[in-house]
């Protein structure tokens, strides 16, 4: 019997890595993250999860440990958010590159200064081209369910994968989640077993020095591997789907199939915006919603074909590219160059560091679209 | 829709009080969100929480600016918070049925000298003095919100007292039973 609790965000992600059987946790705490690792380690220390916790003294440690444990053939999981993520740069280039499915929660939160501890994307986007794929959840049972889906797709391809949740809205918000027998769920994810791992009777050279001969064919095999992921994910979601019932899809499609017009965002603002595209349906707009789940690798075919059947897209970004525009919508035109139907395309940047995001935000957005310029940089509710 | 918005002080357990609300309103099949405003968090500074319930998945992710009921665990909030800001009134997702709306303060007042006029009804119950008699935090800083619960529970209708207390039961941390004694005779004392 599946069972269904009333929780958090963040205890989504716990529950999620638990059901997961991750076998080593290496994690620093941060605001709003802490609450994720902090279960993980009751789940630990009462042995109702048999894995390694390893406290570490920064997120940089907490990422070297997960690759350690990742390289040695283990499954290993941390959770981080915002500046922790920051100062785990260096780490992420090594995991991705390295070729370690290990799999993290960030709950988006804001950069400082000054100092916030609310939501937007920067954190995450910042890390777009480390390797890591990326999923933007905008619910808590989405976020459990996209632990374990991380976790399959990220190990059959061999690179580590980032699920993302918003601060607050999502890791501080209680929901009910739905959590399936741990029997189904070890039939969908079956334990961890690289082709490659650090063996003392089979050595092998991690991470070793390589010269321009070989450097550049590696990170091609790094592309390649992004682009199966988009197969991977697309096949592992269905799969997910069929097992326990819930589907999200790479780019998730809301009463698009005679929409004129659609909005395009990701993250927990989507949750919102499907409502809002319900009551601007009952006022006579056909319009839909396609939610970014999965931003790297990119799903570029998918954006391609719904742009190719309607008028207008409006990008939703809460993030932005000082000194360009908003990251969404920087990379959707870029999609759409090479596409036969290109509709226009509008930008808005919203909600950056925990404005808060109401169905009249969103349908105020729609509204002003109706009526601005193509090449503005369109910034919602700025009081300035 | 039932949106509730809690006003506490930082220690009173507003936010527990949401959490609990949902989980009752969850036994008895409903959908629910629960979550808190975050802000400067420390011990008597204004907090405020929110819970949604409803009989269909609940996909809104922001703030209750409209509530149907507002709970305030703290009356020296009344005149330093507009705890009464939208109550009653209709928003772009949802109608507000006549009648229905209701502020519940925890004060020993009667609810016409409150001094709170709207949109929306008032009812009171001595919250303090009942978790104070059951030993609920300290004196100085007694936990109210189990205790204002059950007055929700009784003055709203829209959640059973059985219910509420299972939640409980299982929603605070120690004094299990104190705290439903409380719930029980907040319950019974709300004055409508």
């Amino acid at each position: 019997m599946s069972t269904v609790k009333v929780i958090t965000g963040n205890h989504a992600a716990s529950f999620g890595a638990r059901d997961s059987r991750a076998e080593v946790i290496a994690a620093y705490p941060i605001t709003p993250q802490t609450q994720i690792v902090e279960l993980l380690s009751e789940f630990c220390a009462d042995g109702t999860l048999k894995a390694k916790f390893i406290k570490v003294e920064s997120e940089h440690s907490a990422m070297a440990a997960c690759i350690g444990a990742s390289a040695a053939g283990v499954r290993a999981y941390t959770a981080t958010s915002a500046h922790g993520l920051a100062l785990m740069h260096e780490m992420l280039h090594w995991a991705a590159n390295g070729r370690h499915p290990v799999v993290m929660a960030n709950v988006n939160r804001a950069m400082g200064p000054p100092w916030s501890i609310w939501t937007d994307q920067n954190d995450s986007l910042a890390q777009r081209d480390t390797g890591w794929l990326q999923f933007y959840c905008e619910s808590n049972q989405e976020v459990y369910d996209t632990t374990m889906i991380a976790f399959k797709a990220c190990e059959q391809v061999l690179l580590p994968g980032m699920l993302v949740l918003d601060a607050f809205i999502l890791s501080h918000t209680y929901e009910p989640v739905e959590m399936p027998d741990q029997e189904l769920i070890d039939e969908f994810l079956p334990p961890f077993d690289p082709p490659y791992k650090m063996d003392l009777d089979d050595a092998r050279a991690f991470g070793a020095l390589t010269t321009p001969e070989w450097y550049m064919e590696l990170r091609y095999l790094i592309q390649e591997a992004h682009e199966k992921a988009l197969v991977t994910v697309r096949e592992v979601e269905k799969e997910f789907g069929e097992t326990f019932g819930r589907y999200y899809g790479t780019l998730e499609l809301y009463r698009c199939d005679d929409a004129e017009e659609v909005i395009l965002i990701a993250g927990s603002t989507a949750s919102t915006a499907k409502d809002a595209v319900d009551i601007m349906r009952k006022g006579g707009r056909k319009i839909g919603l396609a939610r970014i789940k999965l931003f790297r690798p990119f799903p570029n075919e998918e954006i391609r074909d719904i742009a190719s059947r309607v008028n207008k897209m409006i990008v939703i970004d809460r993030n932005v590219s000082f000194g360009n525009q908003g990251i969404f919508f920087n990379e959707i035109k870029a999609s759409l160059y090479s596409a036969k139907n290109r509709p226009p395309v509008y930008g808005f940047v919203a909600g950056l560091g925990g404005r808060d995001m109401k169905i009249d935000d969103i349908t105020g957005i729609v509204e002003q679209a109706d009526t601005c310029d193509i090449e503005e940089i369109l910034w919602w509710g700025v009081k300035l | 829709m039932i949106e509730i918005r809690f006003h506490g002080r930082g220690g009173q357990g507003a936010v527990i009080a949401s959490e609990i609300l949902a989980d009752a309103a969850f036994r008895d099949g409903k959908y629910v969100q629960a979550f808190p405003m975050f802000g400067v968090e420390r011990r008597g500074a204004p907090v405020t929480a929110f819970t949604r319930i409803d009989n269909k998945p609940i996909r809104i992710k922001f703030f209750i600016y409209n509530p149907d009921y507002v709970v305030v665990l703290d009356p020296t909030l009344v005149g330093q918070v507009d705890v009464a800001a939208g109550c009653g009134m209709s928003s772009s997702y949802k109608e507000q049925e006549e009648g229905k709306a209701m502020i519940l303060i925890n004060t020993s007042m009667d609810p016409k000298d409150v001094g709170l006029k709207g949109m929306f009804s008032v009812a009171t119950v001595d919250a303090t003095s009942i978790a104070v008699k059951y030993k609920l935090g300290s004196r100085q800083a007694p936990i109210v919100n189990t205790a204002i619960l059950g007055a929700f529970a009784k003055a709203t209708g829209e959640i059973s007292l059985d219910l509420l207390l299972k939640a409980i039961g299982e929603g605070v941390p120690a004094k299990q039973e104190e705290n439903a004694q409380a719930a029980k005779e907040a319950y019974e004392m709300v004055v409508l």
